[in-house]
């Protein structure tokens, strides 16, 4: 039974990394099909043989291990699966833990790169000032070759306090055939300094008029890289903004009803089907279905719906929004990494981290930058060492180091990922989910949008949407009779009236002798009335007088509205119409598409006269009636046929196959069904607002990430040559290696700072 | 001044054989299951072998502060996870085909493979 170590872990290679003083990780394992105590000896021995293991302490009762040292997390999960039991890297932290251990961490590495920006100003400067009012940067004397030696120790003090990073970091990417922004740092201060000692120790090599030194130039440099990285770090800090109001939505606790007692608990240990109270004013805390009481919810903060939505029983309630106004007991449905708030915090995140198309230019150019910049830096020199005016060696010298520092590739790497981050967390916000940079990328391009007519134009729900009152005399009582009448039918229409009846709170009265008449409606009693209910031809055959009502009904049919007739005692009641109602803000979406050019489209299953109907209503020219819902796919391919960039919106449920065909595939959620797998934005919020709102979004992120690029590459491709004295010929212009540095050092912090102003993009007003 | 000209020309072909020519050779691949430390610039060990075909997963530990450490991305697999300071994270990545497969920071100024076979 003995479990030998792992055959895998016997290979770790020499340079293995070695734990940092005490600071070796503690990883944690949930073991499965461990039953007994005696697991527990068995579990920690497998583990304590991988190689790296200090030690390892199981917890029972909890079914986890706590192991410490270096070991990999595979290896681990192979040992305990060696000795017989399945194993698992628990990640339990929530993102709320992760945030702030991250925040700490910036915040301790913001005060060490300022404090060694200090130390590195310090000297700068007042050698610089020296310098500016005249003071000789040149050895001649022996006095002055004892003063420069000094302060030439003093700046190798603040390379190894301040820039330590800089040239620790070169030298291991070195060695690891690799090159960037150190080395580039590394080399060009380097360079200045070796050259300025050279100056001090041996004069007589470098010819009269070249003896200067530089030392102002590796302090200053230093410095100013030092602060760019402090600012940028900041800036940073606030590019994920979006998101860390997302985390900060997540509840702590929540009050449960366990065994009749109201407990408060942490969120980790809700179960699914606990029964939740929610207060007044408190956050909803995980995702449920409201059992008692009756509430009003502000869901803005996840859908970006600013009016507060009404709960009664046997709605969904959503973690993370807010109870307004009544007390609620819900049963939870989904918890911990299934509720629609960490989906979309999962969600938001991956998507923040992908690259849209046009930064893989960027990426190639990048990989290739560092050694290309060495290349020129030699190049650069060589040619004023052969051609320069004298002193050749102090210009050749300058004109590499200038070339060194001046170069960027972190603005070049950082101008699309902050771009995404920024506008990523910015159309969540506005309840839009965008699920990858590609996604991004295409939906600023589109030129064509299908809309699905139901729950897509419409809510999906038929409603009855007018009452025209004949022989009655007010609408409940019409309601009332109809919807008693329709109680039993299971008619999509009769459903609607019998929902519209308990939407105004009117009780049901009992039916007798009911009777459906196929293709016409239906006839009971109802409190001693004979009822009849349906269609014109109902009415004619039972010889109900409607001559006068015939207008009306004609006017609700041209409004996509289906009129249907009641009548009472012989007499006509009443007109009902019920219609599937378009959605409010519908109307105005759409305009907004269509002012920004794109062709609108709509598909719908129904026949031609309601979305004839439908279409004028909302201003669309273009539609497609009695599509089947595996023909809207083809209508997708026809458009893409016509060029278009094609966006299709729908429910996500029957119109996958479109959406997955589309360039660019919308689903309209209902605020928790947050991954629509088919769908490359899901939009929170069923209103179409959310629909230009996603494409304004990209456009303006795309604006973003190209000024961001442009402004990389024409920084570079213009400081580089300028760097190495392109102008000089022609202007007797070269840059001074410390502009150069503050150029550099501020040449990121501009791109992030940009993409920081993505913050302020505000959606066009609905 | 020659030998000065010789010594840059020969400057830029090390450049050049150094960072773009030269090919590790399989004596500093490492195996999937060991620790990758994230620390000053690099990925260590840069190149791992893994099987193709199956999950992989790999265990980072990040000890450099710089903001730039703290993502790692996987283009190929389209995934992209953070990485918090001086704590392992475990990263289970999808089925590979066989071939390299790089792994970055955001700005490809870290940079690693994946030997997948």
């Amino acid at each position: 039974m003995e479990q030998k170590p792992d055959k895998h872990c016997d290979h770790v290679p020499d340079d293995k990394p070695e734990p940092e003083g005490n600071k070796a990780m503690t990883q944690e394992l949930l073991i499965e099909g461990a039953s007994c105590g005696s697991c527990v000896a068995k579990i920690e021995g497998a583990l304590k043989q991988v190689v790296g293991v200090d030690n390892a302490e199981m917890n029972f009762a909890q079914r986890s291990v706590s192991v410490s040292g270096y070991a990999s997390a595979g290896a681990l999960v192979k040992a305990v699966e060696g000795a017989g039991y399945n194993a698992k890297i628990s990640q339990n932290e929530s993102d709320e833990e992760v945030l702030e251990e991250k925040e700490q961490a910036d915040q301790v590495y913001y005060r060490r790169l300022m404090r060694e920006m200090t130390i590195a100003l310090s000297l700068g400067i007042p050698l610089m000032i020296y310098g500016v009012l005249g003071g000789a940067m040149t050895v001649t004397t022996n006095t002055e070759r004892v003063a420069w030696l000094a302060v030439g120790l003093a700046t190798l003090g603040v390379m190894v306090f301040s820039g330590k990073h800089f040239f620790v970091g070169a030298w291991k990417s070195l060695l690891n055939h690799n090159a960037n922004m150190d080395t580039l740092i590394a080399l060009g201060t380097g360079t200045a300094w070796f050259y300025s000692m050279v100056v001090v120790f041996f004069p007589s090599v470098i010819p009269d008029m070249a003896r200067h030194v530089y030392f102002e130039a590796t302090a200053m440099i230093i410095g100013l890289i030092d602060l760019g990285l402090a600012l940028e770090l900041k800036a940073r800090g606030k590019t994920s903004e979006a998101i860390k109001r997302l985390i900060g939505l997540q509840v702590k606790t929540a009050r449960v009803i366990r065994d009749g007692e109201e407990i408060d608990i942490g969120i980790e240990q809700v179960l699914l089907n606990d029964r939740v109270r929610v207060r007044p004013g408190e956050k909803i805390p995980v995702d449920g279905v409201v059992l008692e009481g009756h509430t009003a919810v502000d869901e803005s903060m996840l859908t970006g719906e600013p009016m507060p939505v009404e709960k009664i029983k046997d709605d969904q309630v959503v973690g993370g929004t807010i109870n307004k106004s009544g007390s609620v007991v819900f049963k939870a449905t989904r918890i911990g990494k299934d509720t629609a708030l960490a989906q979309i915090i999962a969600m938001v995140k991956r998507a923040q981290n992908s690259k849209p198309p046009i930064g893989r230019l960027a990426d190639v150019i990048a990989g290739y930058f560092v050694p290309v910049v060495m290349i020129i830096a030699v190049t650069s020199a060589l040619v004023w060492l052969n051609f320069g005016p004298a002193p050749a060696v102090a210009y050749a010298i300058v004109s590499a180091t200038t070339v060194l520092i001046i170069a960027c590739p972190c603005a070049l790497g950082l101008a699309t990922p902050m771009s995404v981050m920024v506008g990523v967390g910015k159309a969540a916000e506005a309840g839009v989910l965008i699920r990858n940079g590609e996604a991004l990328q295409t939906s600023s391009k589109i030129t064509a949008m299908i809309l699905d007519k139901t729950g897509t134009i419409t809510l999906g729900s038929p409603k009855v949407t007018k009452i025209h009152l004949a022989n009655a005399t007010d609408e409940d009582t019409v309601l009332q009779m109809a919807a008693s009448l329709e109680a039993g039918s299971e008619h999509p229409l009769a459903l609607s009236i019998v929902e519209s009846a308990k939407e105004r709170k009117l009780n049901l009265e009992p039916v007798e002798s009911f009777n459906a008449i196929a293709g016409h409606g239906v006839e009971g009693m109802v409190a001693g009335k004979q009822l009849l209910f349906g269609n014109e031809k109902l009415m004619r055959e039972k010889g109900i007088e409607i001559a006068s009502y015939i207008d009306p009904a004609q006017a609700m049919a041209e409004e996509a509205q289906t009129p249907m007739y009641l009548a009472a005692d012989g007499n006509l009641a009443a007109l009902i119409a019920v219609a599937d109602p378009i959605k409010e803000d519908s109307i105005s979406a759409i305009q907004r598409l269509q002012r920004n050019n794109i062709r609108v489209v709509m598909l719908t299953g129904d026949n031609r006269a309601t979305a004839k109907a439908v279409a004028e209503k909302v201003g669309i020219k273009e539609f497609f009636a009695e599509v089947l819902p595996e023909d809207k796919a083809k209508k997708v391919a026809e458009l893409q046929m016509q060029n278009e960039i094609v966006g299709m919106t729908g429910d996500g449920i029957n119109d996958a196959p479109a959406l997955a065909l589309a360039n660019v595939g919308f689903a309209i959620g209902t605020g928790t069904d947050v991954a629509i797998e088919s769908a490359d934005i899901t939009l929170m919020r069923g209103s179409l607002h959310g629909l230009a709102d996603a494409i304004a979004v990209s456009k303006a992120t795309l604006r973003n990430i190209k000024q961001n690029l442009f402004g990389a590459f024409i920084y570079n491709a213009a400081g580089v040559p300028f760097a190495a004295g392109l102008l000089y010929p022609f202007f007797g212009l070269l840059l001074s290696p410390v502009i150069a540095g503050a150029a550099m050092a501020f040449s990121s912090l501009t791109v992030v700072t940009n993409a920081n102003r993505l913050r302020l993009f505000k959606a066009e007003e609905h | 001044m020659i030998l000065i000209n010789v010594f840059g020309l020969l400057l830029i072909a090390l450049i050049i054989w150094w960072f773009w020519l030269y090919k590790p050779g399989e004596g500093s691949v490492g195996e999937g299951n060991i620790v990758i430390t994230v620390e000053n610039g690099i990925y260590q060990p840069s190149r791992l072998k893994v099987s193709a075909g199956q999950p992989t997963t790999l265990t980072f530990l990040r000890k450099d502060a710089s903001p730039c450490a703290a993502t790692v991305i996987f283009p190929d697999s389209e995934l992209s996870e953070e990485l918090p300071l001086n704590k392992a994270k475990a990263i289970v990545l999808p089925p590979m085909p066989p071939g390299e497969h790089p792994f970055t920071c955001q700005m490809q100024m870290y940079r690693g493979t994946l030997v997948v076979n």
